[in-house]
């Protein structure tokens, strides 16, 4: 509607992303849907799985929140993914490798 | 280059005043400020990542007690507060979008409601400590915990154990509810100010960053519900 004539006119960086209140309400839902399912399928017992398909489910959502609240899908700084990127790398370095510390010791 | 971009923008409109004399454009500023705060939150990766590591660890060498004192965590609660986070951080979208609209009411407006879901959240965390009291959960002098291992019932949990549990449950949700409190306090500077119009769309970098940092607290609790809730429900 007139969302956009508005941007144009106040908006001094013209490349800014406005989210528009469909797609914000769209993405809400979607992260609230994820969230019922991943606690009740807590109350179904499958086993190893059980851990796979709730750390899925909070990765998707994390996702969701990360591309579309955090407007990264559509910024123009392409550092931000670089930041984004190490943090993640760094996080799996430090448990990667405390767990292949901790899983291959012989203490008890 | 710099100054052929100078050059463009100069002649033709105001200066915007919120462009501060060492950045050549606005858009420069907002994207310097904008990595700033990625770059925090990066280290903020660290830091919550830190605590995610030690429960790891703890949970694979004491695994069966742990499948116990999670069990002991009422569902409910946890699911509730993930679902008031996730309405806090669309009320923040749509704050952030009433600033870059030039909507000085409806900013105000979100940005209070983003506080009264995170007082929310506080409340039931709240809830959920007084509970522990209640039952001795909490680490200290007083913790006490009776359990049996998850599918062996002639196994006995070591207290001492489960008190390693808790003691992580309450580092990981206390840090995090330190920062919901963090940002709760920063919403409610940011919507006086807002309030008074300091805000617009040429100058909202406050709200963008705030918001940045909500929903990544967010993003803890997304991930801080299934490991210390779900995962252990059955074993």
């Amino acid at each position: 509607m007139t969302e956009h004539s508005n941007a144009s006119q106040n908006t001094a960086t013209p490349h800014e992303h406005i989210s528009s209140i469909g797609s914000s309400v769209a993405i809400w839902i979607v992260l609230l849907i994820c969230t019922a399912l991943t606690a009740g399928v807590a109350f179904i017992d499958l086993g190893p799985l059980n851990t796979i398909v709730a750390l899925t489910i909070a990765t998707f959502k994390a996702i969701l929140v990360v591309l579309f609240f955090m407007h990264v899908k559509y910024t123009h700084e392409k550092l931000t993914g670089l930041v984004i990127v190490s943090a993640i790398f760094f996080l799996f370095l430090l448990l990667t490798l405390s767990m292949a510390d901790y899983t291959t010791r012989l203490w008890h | 280059m710099a100054t052929n971009e100078a050059a463009a923008i100069v002649p033709h409109e105001e200066p915007n005043p919120a462009l501060l004399h060492h950045f050549v454009t606005e858009e420069q500023q907002k994207n310097a400020a904008s990595l700033g705060m990625w770059l925090f939150l990066a280290q903020e990766v660290m830091f919550f990542g830190g605590m995610f590591c030690a429960y790891l660890v703890y949970r694979y060498k004491y695994f069966g007690d742990f499948g116990s004192a999670s069990q002991t965590l009422n569902i409910w609660y946890g699911a509730i507060n993930t679902a008031v986070l996730l309405c806090s951080s669309l009320t923040v979208v749509l704050a952030v979008r009433a600033a870059q609209l030039n909507k000085r009411k409806a900013l105000t407006m979100w940005l209070v409601f983003t506080i009264l879901l995170g007082l929310v959240f506080l409340g039931v965390k709240g809830i959920e400590y007084k509970e522990k009291f209640e039952n001795h959960h909490v680490p200290g002098p007083s913790f006490a915990y009776h359990g049996t291992v998850p599918s062996h019932p002639d196994q006995q949990v070591n207290p001492r154990h489960a008190e390693i549990y808790f003691s992580l449950y309450f580092a990981m949700t206390g840090m995090h509810a330190l920062h919901m409190i963090i940002g709760v306090g920063l919403f409610g500077t940011l919507a006086v100010w807002a309030w008074r119009g300091k805000y617009s769309a040429n100058y909202y970098t406050p709200i963008e960053n705030a918001g940045l940092y909500w929903h990544f607290v967010d993003i803890v609790w997304i991930y801080l519900f299934p490991l210390l809730y779900l995962i252990d429900r059955h074993r």
